[in-house]
């Protein structure tokens, strides 16, 4: 018996010894700090939000980052007449399916999607945003080193500057944009926060109610045990 | 024991309340039940850690159940897209997630009580193997078992299909496709499950009608077989030893306690126990690692881009891998046909346990090395071929071991386990029994 338990210990451990060879950046948690969030959603609005939507998210769920429904429609209620509208994109999907020849998908939920065996979700958008380099070959003049001839061009650019590959096949910067790098780190840090809130609105009170409910059942589990002990103290 | 003619009907105090009751009782079995079925069923005292998992795969039905009914208020079972282009079942999944109160909670217990299911379950039946709870006299309760896994199993896959995400669509086809290699019959039998020559809107109504109707249905009453037949013959225990030889005057099995309260007080810890485990992965981790909720099904269905990598829900892998494991055309016929044969065969094989094994002892107390050394490399096989079905098949331990081999010999060992059951049980080691129960 105790040797079985031991092997069913080691098995997974044996089985999980797999490498990972894509290295993703840690994208910097930003969750607790709506500042962060407000900026993230600022720059989505603005650069993102041309082309994809997040059509989930309800415009006025942001008065959840600390905003007024009086902030919303003033700074980001563009696509939209209503504050409780969803925050979808002005075009039609069958139009940018002609325009580009893909339509660029809703991205409410991307910061979930591509988590995977290499990094979570937000590490792989942290990590992708900031890749884009330099490539006369692509129709639009840009390539990513996460994401092969990917499609979208380099929305940042401005704020980033323009990068390209060296000779080691390593992104480096050629010309300086509006932002230092570490300035252009934390916008992306701050979207890819702003999306990682957007994939699950409810994922902080979800945390928070999950202590509570710990909390509640560690106390049932005192009266449980007390109970089963009473009951069970004469069966020998 | 449980039968109703048993227990003396109620008879009235007088009181107006003990009328109504004596006036109940006369029409409906209500004491010869709650006797029969909980303070007067003797269950031997000695059951330990293992035995929680019975009472525990009830309450993750009725937890399935509840949140099911709730879920079913806001879902729509529907393929086409709404104005942002998103398929609607997708979306009001979605929608339940964000805007209906509380719909984060209940979808999260859902989709974490499918996993949970599984759990419980296989543990369930990991005990029955361990103590011999499937040997005479509860066949019958373990073929029904059995049937309930099956049940289970095909609960769960339609389950799958329903939030419409990219896993969710190609699983299904996957699997679908796999009865097209049936001969003859094959082609026109998977069109006929799909109503559609792909995975479409006609497939996704009727798996949902199955999975919210048809099949809970089955499961509920195989949920009653199993626990009637349970109740008829009595409970096994760690000795694997029959209470029910020894009895006191009154006809009460000296081992034997009632199940209420002594269980029912004690399956509230276990239940207690389980909840803590599971609000941990609903409040903390409800994707569970991408194996309870995959990555790849937060992408809505889409019937023309073919996921690199298509691998089915954690439960299903050990039995996805024996499929995959039957590469060969063997008798001209395709080699898919063998892999459902394979995944088929290897949950069916479990039904002939019974009469499988030899053994003149029930429990692994007092079995021999070679039960004890083969039943652990099934199950780390278990382990590994589940762990392997998760993966494509190219995949490598260590990028040098190829697993497709590995899986294949285990598979190999899979059904040689049960098959040369009779001649191994037979031939090991055994201690004597005891002659009642130990604590």
């Amino acid at each position: 018996m105790k040797r079985l338990l031991t092997a069913l210990l080691v098995a997974p451990a044996i089985a999980l010894a797999s490498g990972a060879a894509v290295h993703l950046d840690k994208a910097p948690d930003v969750q607790s700090n709506n500042a962060a969030l407000q900026s993230g959603a600022r720059t989505f609005v603005n650069y993102c939000m041309n082309c994809h939507g997040l059509s989930y998210v309800r415009y006025n769920r942001l008065t959840q980052l600390g905003l007024t429904e009086q902030q919303i429609k003033e700074n980001l209620l563009f696509t939209a007449d209503k504050v409780g509208e969803p925050m979808r994109i002005a075009a039609r999907p069958g139009e940018q399916k002609a325009w580009f020849g893909a339509a660029p998908p809703d991205l409410s939920l991307v910061a979930r999607s591509r988590a995977s065996e290499d990094g979570s979700g937000a590490d792989w958008l942290y990590t992708y945003l900031r890749s884009f380099y330099r490539d006369d070959k692509r129709p639009t003049g840009w390539n990513n080193l996460m994401f092969e001839n990917v499609g979208m061009p380099h929305v940042l650019w401005q704020l980033q500057g323009i990068q390209v590959l060296d000779a080691d096949h390593h992104l480096e910067l050629a010309t300086p944009g509006t932002q230092t790098p570490a300035e252009f780190d934390k916008t992306i840090a701050n979207l890819v926060g702003f999306m990682v809130w957007a994939a699950e609105p409810e994922a902080g009170f979800r945390k928070q109610l999950g202590f509570g409910v710990l909390a509640y059942l560690l106390v049932l589990f005192g009266f449980a045990y007390k109970m089963k002990k009473n009951y069970w103290k004469d069966i020998k | 024991m449980a039968s109703n003619t048993n227990f003396e009907k109620y008879k009235s105090d007088g009181s107006l309340q003990g009328k109504a009751l004596e006036w109940f009782d006369a029409r409906f079995p209500a004491t010869s039940m709650w006797r029969g079925h909980l303070s007067e069923y003797y269950a031997p005292k000695n059951f330990n850690f293992w035995y929680f998992f019975g009472s525990l795969a009830m309450l993750v039905l009725v937890i399935q159940i509840v949140t099911g009914i709730f879920l079913v208020m806001h879902y729509k079972p529907d393929a086409s897209l709404n104005a942002s282009g998103i398929p609607i079942a997708f979306a009001s999944v979605e929608y339940i997630m964000r805007d209906v109160p509380w719909g984060w909670l209940v979808r999260y217990m859902h989709s974490t009580g499918a996993s949970a299911f599984f759990v419980v379950v296989y543990l369930h039946m990991f005990r029955g193997i361990i103590y011999g709870s499937y040997r005479q006299p509860r066949e019958l309760i373990w073929v029904f078992g059995t049937l309930l896994f099956l049940c289970l199993m095909a609960e769960a896959f339609m389950g799958y299909l329903l939030p419409w995400g990219q896993m969710s669509f190609w699983g299904a086809q996957v699997i679908v496709n796999l009865f097209s290699a049936i001969p003859l019959v094959g082609e026109p039998l998977s069109i006929w499950i799909r109503g559609d020559f792909v995975v479409g809107d006609a497939t996704l109504n009727r798996f949902f009608s199955f999975h919210v109707i048809a099949v809970p249905l089955v499961l509920l009453g195989l949920v009653a077989a199993h626990i009637l037949a349970l109740h008829e013959v009595g409970s096994n225990n760690p000795d694997g030893v029959e209470i029910k030889k020894r009895k006191d005057a009154q006809g009460i099995p000296l081992d034997g306690i009632p199940f209420h309260p002594y269980y029912s007080v004690k399956d509230i810890v276990g239940v207690v126990v389980f909840l803590m485990v599971f609000s941990i992965i609903v409040f903390f981790a409800p994707e569970g690692g991408g194996y309870f909720l995959e990555y790849n099904n937060f992408i809505p269905a889409d019937p023309l881009k073919t996921p690199l990598h298509i691998a089915p829900v954690w439960y299903f892998t050990p039995y996805y891998s024996l499929l995959r494991a039957m590469v060969w055309p063997l008798f001209g016929i395709d080699a898919k046909f063998w892999g459902v044969v394979a995944m088929g065969g290897g949950v069916v094989i479990l039904a002939f346990l019974p009469w499988l094994d030899r053994s003149p002892v029930k429990s692994i107390r007092y079995r021999g090395p070679i039960f004890k050394t083969l039943l652990t490399i099934f199950v780390i096989s278990f382990f590994i071929l589940g762990f392997l079905g998760t993966k494509a098949p190219s995949y490598a331990f260590f990028g040098i071991i190829p697993g497709a081999p590995v899986a294949q010999l285990l598979s190999l060992y899979y059904f040689l386990f049960f098959l040369t059951m009779p001649w191994w049980s037979k031939i090991d080691k055994y201690k004597p029994e005891p002659d009642r129960v130990t604590m």
